[in-house]
Formats: structure tokens, sequence, C-alpha cells
């Protein structure tokens, strides 16, 4: 598919998602408190939007993870939270 | 369209979603062992899910005419008590010969701690040592790319392991070229938040091709799709892709995989547009 078909398929959907993205930053920026590690890797993953190099989603991705190589010495809490509290 | 949903937990969803499935074009549902959202107390626990997923849900499944299939395993998630995991682990070559029963899974990491490395690799020597497949959980979110490489390193370093007989589950754009260029099968699973959408899921199709992929749809008690997988093929046909390469991602990959265990059987006939 060419650049237009891409386009025209998923532009609404993307252009959506980036409006609820700035307004999220919005209502986080309304409210008082400093950025935790989560906010702090997110608005550092919104630069790797703005690069003119491919592999985006890998990028950030790799961005959001823990780049440690050895086990953790405990699982502790069992959920994931999406972002590295090491950030 | 017809379709195998390769990873399902059907023993979370209601019969429902089994009508759902089936109309949807589904002609055989795989159940990996998995977390029921709480730890279990017991050995004894165990015994009742295996016998679950080995008796009961294929009974369940067969009223709506699909086939159900089972992985078993401890899961990552209650791996940390090491007494109890040794224990549940003892149980399970006794299910093994089960008429529905495919191989060990889903087996893997959660949170990468030492105990999950240590059952996790318990459970790969069952595995080799009983000639069975294996079905690998990859982690979460923050932790699936350290997770996917402490998997992958395990399990090309275990004498007997043959990488064509080992699915790695849940890859994403930053896992899916470890799993492949190990020799590895992967799974991108299909949910409505983490993991993977469909689009993204199509992006890997195209960038990586089909030769050892497969989808699935993960569905559990949480937040997740059953027609996960038809609605990826919907996606597909958006972008232009033939009904026959289709049906071979979603159809005959699975049956590939699946079919090397002799026990799994569905139609195998091909494509024909």
């Amino acid at each position: 598919m060419n650049r237009q078909g891409i386009t025209d398929l998923y532009f609404a959907e993307a252009r959506s998602r980036l409006i609820d993205l700035a307004a999220f930053l919005d209502r986080v920026e309304r409210s008082e408190g400093p950025d935790d590690f989560r906010l702090k890797s997110l608005r550092a993953a919104l630069h790797e939007l703005a690069e003119p190099s491919p592999d985006k989603a890998k990028k950030i991705l790799l961005l959001l993870s823990d780049p440690t190589p050895e086990p953790v010495a405990q699982a502790g809490d069992k959920s994931a939270c999406g972002a590295w509290s090491g950030f | 369209m017809r379709y195998i949903e390769p990873h399902a937990h059907m023993v979370s969803r209601v019969t429902d979603d089994y009508a759902a499935m089936v109309t949807a074009g589904c002609r055989a549902v795989c159940e990996p062992a998995f977390w029921a959202g709480f730890d279990r107390g017991s050995a004894e626990g165990f015994h009742d899910y295996f016998c679950q997923l080995t008796d009961h849900e294929p009974k369940r499944a067969a009223r709506y005419g699909l086939p159900h299939y089972a992985w078993l395993c401890l899961n990552p998630k209650e791996a940390e008590n090491l007494a109890l995991a040794k224990e549940v682990l003892a149980l399970i070559p006794e299910f093994l010969d089960r008429p529905n029963v495919l191989g060990i899974g889903e087996i893997g990491l959660n949170k990468n701690s030492r105990n999950e490395v240590a059952i996790f690799e318990r459970q790969v020597e069952l595995a080799v040592r009983h000639n069975q497949m294996i079905l690998v959980h990859t982690p979460h979110l923050e932790d699936k790319w350290k997770g996917t490489n402490l998997i992958v390193d395990i399990l090309t370093r275990t004498p007997g392991i043959n990488p064509a007989r080992v699915i790695i589950d849940h890859v994403e754009e930053h896992t899916v070229a470890t799993v492949l260029d190990a020799g590895f099968w992967a799974g991108i699973t299909l949910y409505p938040l983490s993991k993977c959408s469909p689009a993204r899921a199509i992006d890997m199709v195209e960038i990586y091709g089909t030769q050892r992929l497969w989808l699935n749809c993960a569905c559990d008690w949480g937040h997740s799709d059953p027609l996960a997988v038809p609605k990826t093929a919907l996606e597909m046909r958006k972008r232009g892709h033939s009904e026959a390469a289709i049906d071979r991602l979603i159809y005959g990959n699975p049956l590939r995989f699946l079919g090397q265990n002799p026990k799994f059987q569905v139609e195998k006939t091909a494509f024909e547009s």
C-alpha cells in the first residue's frame, strides 16, 4: 500500500490518539505535583516521534523498558506499569 | 474465513464467547495454563486446574463443535514460592499423555526474578525430558525486553531444545527480531491496550514475513477480546492482503506449528482462492 493509502486508512485514528495524548498532558499539567518516572519516560518518548528516523515504535518501547541484564532478587508486585522505575 | 485460536484462556470466558468464535470461523482453540488472578494455595488446586483444562473444558468447547487443546505448566506469576512450584511440577508428567495436551506452557518470566528463572529452567528441562513442545510467555510492558533476552539465552544454551518446536509469545517491535533470529517461532498477542494492536501486528507481519509467526488473542479474565484474530484478518483485508495470505497466517501457520504434535488434528486442506 502506498503512502496515500496508508494515510487514508490511518490518519483519522492517529489524529484522534494524538489529541488524546495532548489532552492527557494538559490534564497532567493542570494538576499539582512533580512528574514521576512514568511521565518523565513519556516526555522523553515524545522526542522520538519527531525524529526523521525509522523504527520509532521499537525505539519508544526500548526507552520504556528495563535495560538491566540481570534477574532481580524478588518478583515483588506481579504487575507492570509501562515504564522502567529507574528512568 | 477460518482460523485457529492458538492462545486463549477459555476457563475465564462465558459460553457466548465460544459461540462468537465458532461463528467467526474458529476451527480449534488452544489453552495454555496460566495465573487465575490470585495465587493458588496448594498443589491440589493446580491438580484440579489441570483436570479442568484436560477434561471439563474440552467438553464445554465440544458443545460448540470446537476442538480444545491445552498446554500445562506452572505460570511464572506463581514461581516465587519455590516449594509449592516444585510440588506442582511433579504433578505435570501424569497429565502429559492426555489426548488434548500439546506440551509445556505458558512457561516463562513475569518480573524477571531469580526464582522465576529457576522455575523456568526446571520446566524447560521437564519439557526436554518428556520430548514436549514449549509455549513461552514473555513479560509485560517494561519487563518484556529484559525477560525476552533472558528467555532466549536460557533456551539457546539448554541441550535438547529444538527451536522449531518452541514458540515465544507476546512479541512486540523491540523483541520480535531477537526471537526469530534465534530460530524460534514468535507469537503476536492482540490486546486492546497492552501488547499489540491489529495495525501494529500487520506491520510486523509485513516487515518480518510470515514464516514463523502466529497471531493470538490470549483472552482471559482481564481486558481482552476473544475475536481479536478475525478482527485482525479484517485489518489485513483493508491493507490489501489476499484471502490466501490471511488464511496462511491465521490458519496455516498455527497448524504448521501445532501439527508437529500428532495429537493436534484439524482440517489440513489448503486454502483455495
